[in-house]
Formats: structure tokens, sequence, C-alpha cells
């Protein structure tokens, strides 16, 4: 007979599982954890490599001449910005003009739900200003975009600068298949927004923007360029984007190309990459490195104007010239060769980018660990999970020990009805919808109320909710039920487990390192909590495990793996900052981590809260 | 006396030596050449193949084939490609020496016509009637007939425009249509691809000599990237083989033996391969010039030829008035009528066929065993 189907052997596998339940869930967690450690070392990954055969190797010859011209074009840029208060809208108009492009303006504005304390806005109204460098004999089907963004202050002016320069090299050429947009937006992400909105004529986060005059068919890759300083001396590549979505792999690949043939430094992560991978030190760079690009994706913020771009399937990475204090420099002409090269490589493509990976981790520049290898990290966390609601299936099924009482044995099997188990989940939903909506609808109330600034309250009102909801009330079932009931948290767990199980799943899926995070801190008080623990110190435990407090210590290591590390005090300003970004991003870009976390992931957590204190 | 016994020997033996010129000059037996030239891949990156097959080309008019006998065919257009920075030009040298493309250049099939199905028509000569006669190859059985393809190939086929494949069997089989056909009197087939000598494997129509760029399991490797274009521009084999091809010229006296050594394995990284088992003749004494060149052969004679009156008075028949004119048409090739309209009839009687043997037998399996064994004697 087979395996399952024969009692005698389904009976041993049944008292296997419940007997090495615990000790397979410690190893499983252990195995993962270390999997996922050791995707950094350099024997595990792979080196990067060209997929599209289209783009070929780097075989171009860059030619591109006028960088000082660039850098004197950024420095009228500037002037005529500091004149005009913000975009130099009818210089940028004129001058892309003279370059011989189409150009083309469009305006946005856009009220935030509450004040941005970072970047100090609120009532947004901006233009962006783009031009179009038709494709001499190509039908009008296809085009690439660079951007750079139009930043207050000082920042980002040599990059207009090279952009323009790159605009008036790239009109004299034949060989262009597709259109090239060169845009300049204003406001950074919220101008990228509008324009791709209106590119796209999609409408999906309510802001109000006027219809795109001039088009230039399907984008098909795209690269936003942040340069604020006249030499650099190394280049950093840019890659997540919003909701942890990566462009294809190709495009690093390109870049890292063109880095090794012109011979600039480029780094990822603001990390350079080091030989010695079998030194100690050597691994764990690597390890930062990739740790830096884990939190980054499971933020789910777009890091760069790039991040937009990939909602629409369009392939895109920001490039950020940085200059440090090294001795070899790297002047204008060198990064615009860089990029022409780069546009000359992205001419020859006639599909999208399809070839290479979406779904990666980079631990350096020239190497890379595919889907295939992270998912089982996550896979042996979601396995523990799934043990765990195996073992308690068959404490559910297995009749309980007889009692004298017959009949009342049969009555306890069947109490643990539906309401006791919906009860929880229902109280659990609500309290997450109200983390969700309540923040934002009650701040002028809460501005009344309290001498706090609009996003203190929002944020304030948030911490607030989650707390309220640990004191919720989590004996309804004695209520409800009368009797007590053994397996009715039994139930609740099973439910809760699954559950649990397919929102770290799915969330995995979509966002690896999201679904990676949660799953290392609620998978541990998934598997272990149950009514019998000692409470005070599981509370404890618990708390510390829960989403909020796992953010709080992200922060912290944020800014330990960046090399900047903060006060006890600087940290909290910052994790503030950081959830007001974060209800900020759900309001302007339809960033998806406030949702799931304040309507899914924290009322699980709630429930796991409920098991803990059922009696 | 001597000198005597010298000039008998002399008049004895001069006219020998023309005699041993003419059975030099008819040495080849065919009187007219043609070219089918395929280029099978198509976009940007592969540029090199539309060079190789326009370098040929090229080689193939300056020896005297003219375009009514050569049938080129390529399956992309590069020179007015959009991403090509000299528009109107191929080159098949960096720094955009040689234009292979130049001014008069005759493309029969161009872009998706460069099909497995228009190729072997082609070779063939199963053509529509409405075909013209540029995209005809009218070669008879005393046409030599070089055969050059290059793309991307493997062990045993060669890839079509990224969508399908010709096989190194279908090639041999449509050789051999060739050969029953009369429709040549000697072929020259080149190939560079990866693996092509995977492609002459097969052949086993008589009169084929084949060349391929590589050997099964090896590539063919391309020659030099142009960084201006920002392609490759020639592939190796082909590029050594227009750099031989250069010096020759119409009255040159090399022969097949020079072309096998054509590209070495140190120039080449591959190594070349031939077939010469089913030519008859030596490869040493075929000439370059009998497959790429259209030298005309001139028949010297010392004899006068008497020609007769051709004009005759047709004679008038004004009595037969009768007599219907006789209507003339071409016999088919194929016999296409027969074969369609007329099934064979089957004369004699067949068992039927499995298909009602099994239907006969469900049923009466079914009504066994609905029924019962008893039944049965009811039937017999």
């Amino acid at each position: 007979m087979g395996l399952l189907s024969d009692p005698n052997r389904r009976r041993a596998l049944i008292s296997l599982l419940t007997r090495l339940n615990a000790p397979i869930c410690v190893v499983c967690y252990m195995a993962g954890v270390a999997w996922f450690m050791g995707l950094a070392f350099e024997p595990f990954t792979l080196r990067t490599y060209m997929s599209e055969n289209a783009m070929g190797s780097t075989m171009v010859e860059e030619r591109f001449p006028a960088g000082e011209r660039a850098l004197g074009t950024g420095r009228e840029f500037s002037a005529h910005k500091k004149k005009a208060g913000g975009m130099p809208v009818d210089w940028l108009v004129k001058t892309m003009q003279s370059r011989g492009l189409e150009v083309f303006t469009q305006r946005f504005s856009r009220r935030l739900p509450f004040p941005d304390e970072d970047k100090e806005r609120y009532m947004v109204k901006g233009t962006n200003v783009y031009g179009i460098l038709r494709a001499p004999r190509a039908p009008r089907t296809e085009a690439l975009v660079l951007s750079a963004p139009c930043s207050p202050g000082d920042d980002n002016n040599q990059a207009v600068g090279v952009l323009l320069g790159l605009a008036q090299y790239f009109r004299n050429q034949v060989f262009w298949a597709k259109d090239i947009i060169f845009l300049v937006n204003e406001h950074d992400l919220i101008g990228m927004q509008a324009w791709l909105e209106g590119y796209h004529h999609t409408n999906t986060t309510g802001m109000d923007w006027s219809p795109l005059q001039g088009r230039g068919g399907s984008i098909q890759a795209a690269l936003s360029l942040e340069l604020s300083s006249d030499v650099v001396t190394s280049l950093d590549l840019v890659l997540e984007g919003l909701n942890g979505q990566l462009p294809n792999l190709d495009l690093a690949n390109l870049f890292y190309a063109f880095c090794q043939k012109i011979g600039v430094l480029c780094t990822t992560q603001g990390k350079l990459q080091r030989n010695d991978w079998d030194s100690v030190s050597g691994y764990s760079h690597a390890v930062q490195t990739m740790m830096l690009m884990v939190m980054k994706q499971a933020s789910g913020r777009p890091w760069g104007d790039h991040g937009l771009f990939l909602r629409y399937h369009i392939e895109a990475a920001t490039i950020k010239g940085i200059n440090s204090f090294r001795q070899y420099k790297t002047d204008a002409t060198t990064i615009g060769r860089l990029l022409e090269g780069m546009y000359r490589k992205l001419n020859n493509l006639l599909e999208r980018l399809h070839q290479s990976y979406f779904f990666y981790l980079m631990p350096s520049l020239s190497h890379f660990v595919s889907i295939g290898y992270y998912m089982p990290a996550f896979g042996l966390l979601a396995l523990i999970l799934l043990l765990r609601a195996l073992d308690l299936w068959i404490q559910l099924a297995t009749p309980p020990p007889r009692t004298e009482d017959g009949v009342a044995d049969a009555e306890q099997m069947s109490s643990p009805g539906v309401l006791s188990v919906l009860t929880p989940l229902v109280i659990s939903h609500l309290t997450g919808v109200a983390l969700y909506t309540l923040p934002i609808h009650f701040q002028e109330i809460a501005v009344e109320h309290f001498p706090v600034s609009e996003t203190e309250a929002v944020v304030l009102t948030a911490i607030a909710v989650y707390t309220a909801g640990l004191a919720l009330p989590h004996n309804t079932h004695r209520l409800l039920t009368g009797r007590g009931t053994e397996n009715g948290w039994k139930v609740l767990k099973l439910v809760a487990v699954l559950y649990l199980a397919v929102l770290l799943g799915c969330t995995a899926l979509i966002n690896f390192s999201l679904g990676f995070i949660l799953a290392l801190t609620l998978v541990p008080v998934a598997a272990f909590v149950t009514p019998d623990v000692p409470k005070a110190l599981s509370a404890f435990i618990m708390v510390i495990l829960s989403p909020a407090c796992t953010l709080l210590f992200s922060v912290f290591l944020f800014q330990e793996l960046q090399e900047m590390p903060v006060s006890f005090l600087d940290g909290w300003m910052l994790y503030l900052s950081v959830i007001s970004q974060g209800i900020l991003d759900h309001a302007l870009y339809g960033s998806l981590v406030y949702p799931l976390v304040a309507l899914l992931v924290y009322p699980c957590w709630l429930l796991f809260w409920n098991i803990l204190f059922w009696k | 006396m001597q000198l005597q016994l010298f000039v008998i020997i002399l008049f004895l033996f001069s006219p020998l030596v023309p005699q041993e010129n003419a059975g030099q000059f008819f040495s080849s037996g065919h009187t007219n050449n043609w070219a089918v030239l395929v280029c099978t891949s198509r976009f940007w990156f592969n540029y090199r193949h539309v060079a190789n097959t326009l370098s040929v080309y090229r080689s193939v008019k300056r020896l005297g084939i003219p375009d009514s006998h050569i049938v080129l065919m390529l399956a992309d257009d590069m020179a007015c490609n959009h991403r090509n920075p000299k528009p109107a030009t191929v080159f098949s040298h960096k720094n955009m020496e040689l234009n292979v493309y130049g001014d008069d250049v005759e493309v029969d099939y161009r872009g998706y016509e460069v099909t497995v199905e228009n190729f072997l028509r082609v070779l063939t000569g199963r053509l529509p009637p409405s075909t013209p006669r540029s995209k005809r190859l009218l070669s008879d059985d005393r046409s030599n007939i070089l055969i050059y393809l290059t793309g991307h190939g493997g062990n045993g086929f060669l890839k079509f425009q990224d969508s399908e494949e010709i096989s190194n069997v279908e090639l041999a089989d449509a050789f051999e249509q060739m050969w029953q056909k009369r429709r040549y009197n000697e072929l020259l087939f080149i190939i560079d691809t990866c693996q092509g000598a995977s492609m002459y494997e097969r052949f086993y129509s008589p009169n084929l000599m084949a060349l391929a760029s590589s050997q099964v399991g090896e590539d063919s490797l391309s020659h030099q990237p142009d960084l201006a274009i920002g392609v490759h521009l020639m592939d190796r084999y082909t590029f050594y083989l227009l750099e031989f091809l250069e010096d020759i010229h119409p009255s040159s006296k090399a022969n097949m033996n020079d072309l096998f050594k054509v590209c070495p394995k140190s120039q080449c990284v591959s190594t070349p391969g031939h077939r010469t088992d089913l030519f008859l003749r030596d490869p040493g004494s075929a000439l370059i010039t009998d497959f790429f060149g259209s030298v005309r052969k001139v028949e010297i004679t010392m004899e006068t030829i008497n020609l007769t009156e051709p004009i005759q008075q047709v004679e008038q028949n004004f009595v037969n008035e009768e007599r219907q004119k006789e209507t003339y048409s071409y016999v088919d090739q194929l016999p296409v009528s027969e074969i369609i309209h007329q099934k064979p009839k089957q004369k004699d009687w067949h068992p039927p066929d499995g298909f009602i043997l099994g239907l006969w037998t469900l049923i009466l399996l079914v009504f066994f065993k609905t029924y019962g064994m008893k039944h049965l004697k009811h039937i017999f």
C-alpha cells in the first residue's frame, strides 16, 4: 500500500511529526537564516553576463566630445533656476528647441494628505519639460527616456547640463531607431508620476495634470541621471523601484559592461566591490551590500526617479554620480560617453528586455543571486508554518482522552464553533482598518487637541491605534460559548497560521525582501505562541517581534549598514519620519507596504496576541 | 638528314598540341554558370551574414556571371536599416574600406520572401507560372551552379529567418531532384554557418562538391567588429574566401585544391571541411572559374562547314483546309493532373481495415457481456 494510505505507516508518520515538530521547526529556521546569509558568499553566486543577443557586447565607439560645454549649460540652468525660484520653464523650452528637439510641457498639481516634513511640501504645483528627439528614419513606435530631476537648491544642475549636452550630440547622429525623450521633471517623484500617468493615459493616484501634447511611442527603457558635481569619483547604480520591483538584470549588466570598458569606478548601494571573498571582512562586505538591497527593496519605496517606470513594464535605473575623496576623478565627457554607449546599445534592441532575470539580489555589481537560489530560504521559513498547521490539525483530529463523562467530551469536540474563531478575526481586521484609515482622517481633530503638527499627528495616531490593538478584548470567546474551550484556541491558531503562511507566501513572491523580513520575525511568533507559555515573557517577545518593532530595528540596522549610525533619539525621529513617508508613498504613488502591514499583517499578528491571552 | 628527321617529328607532333588543349578545353563540360546566394538571417546583429552573401555576390559578378544568372536571396535589409550609421552601404571590412552594396545590387528574394519553401522551389524549379524570370533558376544539364548559404546553423539544420529550418536531408533530396531533372552539370555548395559540415553529410547525388566553414561540433566565428557601425562585419571563413577570390581573374588557372586551402585553422579557429567523393572529376582539374565565373567557351575549328540553304519555301498547301492547326503546349514537368485527379482503383478485395474490425469487435463484446453467452447459439 502507499505511504499515506497504509494506516500503520500513516500512524508512524503522524507520531514522528508530532514528536519531532518543535526540533524540525527550529532546524528549518536555522537553515533558512543560514541559507539567506550564504547567498552573499561568492562561490554561491553567479557572475553577471549579458543575456540579450541584440545588445551584444560593448562594441560601439563613443565619441561624445562636449563635457565642458555640458557643464557650462548646467551652470546656466542653475542661474535661471535661482532666478525663477523653481523650474526655469521658458529657458529650458528655448534651449531644447535650439538643440532641435520637439519640446512640450506638462503642468501638474497635487495636495498631499498631510505635509511632508522631509521635503517640506504640502501643496505641490509644478511643470515638467520634455523634448523628443525623433528618429531620423524610423517609424515613431518605440522610445527611450533620459531624465534628470530639477531639484531645489544646488542639486542636479550638472545632470541637466549633461542631459542637454547629450541631446545636442544625439541630434546629429542618424542611427537612432527609436525616439529619445529628454525629460526634466520637477518635484522629483511627484512630477515623474504625473508625466508617466499622462503618457500612459492612466490616473491611479488622483493627481491633477494637463494632458501631454507630444508622445513618442511605447517606452522600451529609461535612465535617470543624478549628478551634482563637476567631477565624480564613482557612479552608483540604483535599481530598487516601487513595491520592491526591480528592472531586468540586463540593464545592470549593460551598465557594468560599459563601466568596465570605459574604466569608471562603479558601485551599487554605494559600496565598492572587493576581491577578497574568502576573508571574513570581504564576506561581511558582501553581506552588507546585499542587506542594504534587501532593506531598500522591502521598504517598497522608489529609491530614484526610475522607480515609477517599472510599474509600466519599462526597464529603468538611476545612475548617481558620487564625489568622494579619491584620487582618480572622472569628468563629464566620460560620463557622457558612458551614457552614449548605453543608449546606442539600447537602440539596437528589437524587443523589450526580457531575456535576463526580473527577480534577483546583488551582493555586488558583478555577481547576482537569482530567484531560484534565494527562494528556498523563504521556503524553509514557510515550511515551519505548514508543519505547525499539520501538527494542530492532527491534534484537533485525534479524539480527546476518554474521561468519565463521554457525553461531555462529545460536546467539547463540537464547541469550538465558527463564532469563537470568527470574532477574533473580525475584531483584528477592524483594528487593521482603523490603523489604515484613522491616522489621516483624524489629523485635524488631533491637531486641535494636541500641540503637534499634522505629520506628527498622523504618525502618533498610527502608533496609538497600534498600541490600542494590544489591549483589545481577547476573551470574547468566554462570553460567546460559555464553557472553557480547550480546542478553540487550536482552531484559531490553525486558521491564523495558515493565513500567515498564505500572506507571507504571496508577499514573498512579489517582494521577496519584505516577505522574508516579515517571515523572520513573525514565523517564530506564530510557531511557538500558545496560551500555556509564560505570559509576561512571551508578551514582551511578541511585542519585540511585532511589525512595528521590526521596522524600528530595521531603521537602526539600515543606518548602521550605511555607515552612518544614529543615536537612539535620532533613530526614533527617523522612525517616525519613515512611518509618515510610508503613508505618503501609499497615497502618492500607490505603494502597497502600508496597506499590507496595516490591513493584513497587523491583524494576523493580533490573532496570535489573542491566542496568547486566550485563558 | 637530322634536320629532316626533326621537321618530320615536329609535323607529327604539332597536330597533337591543339588537340591536347582542346581536350582540356572541354574537360568541364558546362556551357553556362548560375549562382544561388542565400542569406538566411534577419535582424541588425546579423549584419555579417548579409555582408558575407554580398561579398560572394560581388566576386561572382566580377568574374562574369550576370545578374540574370544570379539568384540573390537576402533575408533582411541592412543597408537601409534604421540603425545603420552609413545608410545605403554594407561594409565588409572595418574602417569601411569595401562597400559591397554598391550601386548595382539586384536582390531577387528579399525580406520575408526568403523561406525554406521558396529556396527549395528555386532549386527544383517548381515555381508558379507567374514567377518572373529573375526569380527562377533556369539551369539546364550543362549548367554549373554555385550555391552559397550563410546564417545560423546547427548539427544538421540551417535556420531561416528565426522561424523555420532546413535540414540536411531536405537539402540532399532537393539536389537529387535537381539531378534527376537534369538541372545541373556540376554543383559547388559552400556553407558558412556553425557546424556547417553537417549540412553536406547527406548528399548522395553525383557531381556535387561541398565546402563548409566548420566541422560538426565547432562554431564558425565572426571576424572583426566595426566600432563605428557597432556590429561584426564578416564571418572569418567568408572574409578569407573573399580575400582569396579578389586575386582570381577570369583567366586564372587556380583550381579547387587552392580553394580547399582557404582559411586554415590558424586563421579561422574552426576547421573548414570539404567533400569531393561525389564529384566525378578530379578536384585539381576543376577551375575556380568553372563555378565562380562565367567563362565562355570558344570552339576553334579549322575545318570549313558548308551551311545548307537555310531558307526553304514553305509548300503552299491550300488543298487541305480542313487540316487542323495543331495546338502546341508545354509538357508538364510534373504530371500533376495524374496525381491529383486519379485515385488508384483497388482491383482486388482487401480485408476491412482495423477500424471497422475494431468497431465490430466492440459491438459484439458489448452484446455478449450484456446478454450472456447463451445467446451465442442463436447467432450461429
